[in-house]
């Protein structure tokens, strides 16, 4: 698949302006930059679990979305993509329908990470031919900036509050990229919003078109949660990726490959300091928890080389 | 040409299914369910069905599945018991805010705790206001006849709502009995093809399911519903009686039973319904006027009728096979006496609770029911009115 940046950024846009999601917010770059993945004239039927996303953009009696858009519930759109997926297996072996029709799943961290996590993994697990697409802000941010499992160490949400006797969420974020990578599935990649966004347009097209179950784990700040500057979010994004925190990477058919290696490897406080969600960090004497972040962040990282390098 | 064949309610509904030949069935087994989707595992298996199973993970996500590919415009369905019915609350709700036809294949388990397999009518009772058609059968030959005429209720265009097709775990879905199949083409063509005017898959017109929904809509969806249920009654009646020239087997919203000129009448839902049967017979042999009021419609509630059908007797009694735990008796118990307060009726009324748990309620017990009628009408009091049959206190 050769990649044309300009070509991709002029398809039409597939979801329309005019929806109520914050300014900046990082989900919806994700939907507009995964969805130029789609080839024009292909449908599509965008799944979206309960969040921020779902009640901002369909609002009755509007929606933003061009394609047809299922809505069910905050824990299931792994299953319930899974019906109208079976819902076109079926209908195109009795003849009714003839179109080409791609399945793309769009969930918060919450509803993918954690309380759809069964779904997902169902739908996974049985190699349902669609896409399911995390837009991982780290924590449930619909319901106003609570930990989940994606939320890093240390992060200050209202539920794992920074405090005198608390240095913020205390456990480690699941890798959840790698637990779909367990499932054996034909395609899983990681990515974000970095540089000119080809690595995210070329995992979604492949994502998109890859005949089976595939998985994007997509970054997507959010500046009201991570309280950092909300136009800088590339740059935030960029200091995710060069210091290792959010490495690119894809899974094809078992092949794992790191799609981008920092030229030099930033300390983790890069990524860190800009956000007030880890302020307290960098309070003196707190120099303990920012090396064991550091230490967690390598960890992984080498963890990551050694299964790119096989 | 109707076939003869001794099959359990399980198999029986698994044929009509098979016979009906749905789009998309996600499944996940639960006793006393489960052979309903193991049979027709292998109808896909053997190529005797288009359709398409989905072995998901839990029954959430069969529910979950089954709502997405009603709304992708297919005729799905699943099938559940107990836990599994509880575990997919929300999606029934879902289910019916979307207006989608489909069907539930219940087969009426205790719900835990104590966990326990047997019938009862909780799990399906606590889902009575979740927005389902719910249709309640005696045996297998009704469990497979209700079945064959589901979509027809579910699909009608004044109808749109999910149907809820539910027998008693183990009574009838396991027990074999004799019972007549209708031909596979018959079914096929009483059922006929589904075409929904709105779908997700409609390549000329996207579609957007599933709204947020707030002050300012919210209420109007519900009634909306509302609507929908109000034409139940009448397309229920309407399909029996197509069906009944197609199988000569007559079905109403209820069953009435020696209940014309009947002094004291029983209330009741399910297997139990044929013990009590058997109970009246042997009274009614002893001139005692006796009868029943079997429920074959629950939701939507044909109260009106109810109390029409119920306007001459002297005591009733009213059987639950689940608690409410209101303290004054079960869900049906509170329908039924609702509906005769609206018709205000003079009849003494109490409320059994019975069966829990799969608790075997006997001839001897119905017997009892009747002759405690009887008493209460010599004493012209009710006495106490929420009671417990067969249980150690």
């Amino acid at each position: 698949m050769s990649y044309n940046f300009k070509e991709t950024m002029s398809k039409p846009e597939r979801l329309a302006p005019g929806h109520r999601m914050c300014a900046g917010c990082g989900g919806t770059i994700a939907v507009r930059n995964v969805l130029r993945g789609l080839h024009e004239g292909d449908k599509a039927v965008i799944g979206n679990a309960t969040g921020c996303l779902e009640v901002s953009t369909f609002t009755y009696p509007y929606t933003s979305w061009e394609d047809s858009y299922i809505h069910n519930a905050f824990e299931n759109a792994g299953a319930t993509m899974s019906g109208v997926e079976g819902a076109y297996k079926a209908l195109r072996r009795k003849g009714k329908i003839d179109d080409t029709y791609k399945f793309i799943v769009f969930g918060g961290d919450g509803g993918t990470y954690d309380i759809g996590l069964q779904s997902l993994s169902g739908a996974m697990e049985r190699n349902q031919d669609m896409v399911y697409v995390c837009y991982d802000n780290g924590a449930y941010m619909n319901t106003g900036i609570q930990r989940s499992s994606a939320t890093p160490m240390f992060a200050d949400t209202t539920t794992t509050p920074a405090g005198t006797c608390s240095n913020g969420k205390p456990q480690n974020r699941k890798d959840l990229a790698v637990v779909m990578a367990a499932h054996d599935i034909p395609y899983v990649g990681q990515t974000t919003f970095f540089k000119n966004f080809r690595d995210l347009h070329v995992k979604s097209e492949k994502a998109i078109y890859t005949r089976g179950a595939a998985f994007l784990n997509v970054m997507a700040p959010c500046p009201r949660g991570w309280r950092y500057n909300t136009p800088d979010i590339m740059e935030i994004c960029r200091l995710g990726v060069e210091t290792c925190y959010w490495p690119l990477f894809e899974v094809e058919n078992g092949k794992w490959t790191l799609n981008y290696q920092p030229k030099e490897k930033l300390p983790i406080e890069d990524f860190l300091r800009p956000q007030g969600r880890f302020r307290h960090l960098f309070k003196k004497g707190n120099e303990y928890l920012l090396e064991a972040f550091q230490k967690e962040v390598d960890r992984r990282w080498e963890e990551l080389l050694f299964l790119c390098s096989r | 040409m109707a076939k003869r064949d001794r099959l359990s309610g399980n198999e029986a509904v698994a044929i009509a299914l098979r016979q009906i030949n749905p789009d998309v069935f996600p499944a996940f087994p639960i006793t006393p369910s489960t052979e309903i989707p193991q049979y027709f595992a292998s109808y896909v298996a053997n190529g005797l069905v288009d359709t398409e199973f989905i072995t998901v993970e839990s029954e959430h996500s069969s529910m979950s599945a089954a709502i997405g590919a009603s709304a992708a415009g297919a005729r799905s369905l699943t099938a559940t018991s107990s836990c599994g019915l509880a575990y997919m609350w929300e999606e029934l709700y879902i289910a019916a805010s979307n207006r989608l036809p489909l069907a539930l294949a219940l087969v009426n388990r205790a719900l835990s705790g104590p966990i326990n397999i047997n019938c009862d009518h909780s799990d399906s009772m606590g889902a009575r206001d979740a927005g389902w058609i719910q249709i309640y059968a005696e045996n297998n030959q009704e469990a497979y006849d209700n079945m064959a005429q589901a979509y027809r209720i579910s699909e009608h265009e004044d109808v749109r709502l999910p149907i809820m097709i539910c027998q008693d775990g183990f009574i009838t879905s396991h027990a074999v009995e004799n019972m007549e199949l209708l031909e596979d083409g018959e079914v096929k063509s009483f059922v006929g093809e589904y075409n929904p005017e709105e779908y997700l898959l409609n390549a000329d017109s996207p579609m957007a399911v599933g709204p947020y929904s707030i002050t300012d809509y919210y209420m109007e969806a519900k009634r909306n519903q509302a609507e929908g249920m109000k034409n139940v009654s009448r397309v229920v009646l309407e399909v029996a009686k197509e069906f009944a020239e197609l199988s000569g087997r007559e079905y109403g919203l209820f069953e009435e039973y020696r209940l014309e000129d009947a002094e004291y009448a029983v209330v009741i839902i399910g297997s139990a319904a044929g013990t009590t049967k058997d109970a009246i017979d042997l009274l009614r042999e002893k001139g005692e006027k006796v009868g029943m009021l079997k429920i074959r419609l629950y939701r939507p509630f044909p109260a009106e009728e109810i109390a029409e059908a119920l306007r001459n007797v002297k005591a009733i009694a009213v059987m639950d096979r689940a608690e409410s735990y209101t303290n004054h008796g079960g869900p049906l118990g509170a329908d039924v006496m609702a509906a005769l307060f609206r018709a205000k009726s003079q009849a003494l009324a109490v409320n059994y609770i019975y069966g829990l748990g799969g608790r075997d309620v006997r001839v001897e017990d119905m017997e009892g029911v009747f002759e405690t009628l009887r008493q209460i009408d010599r004493d012209g009091d009710a006495g106490e009115m929420y009671r417990y049959l067969g249980v150690r206190e």
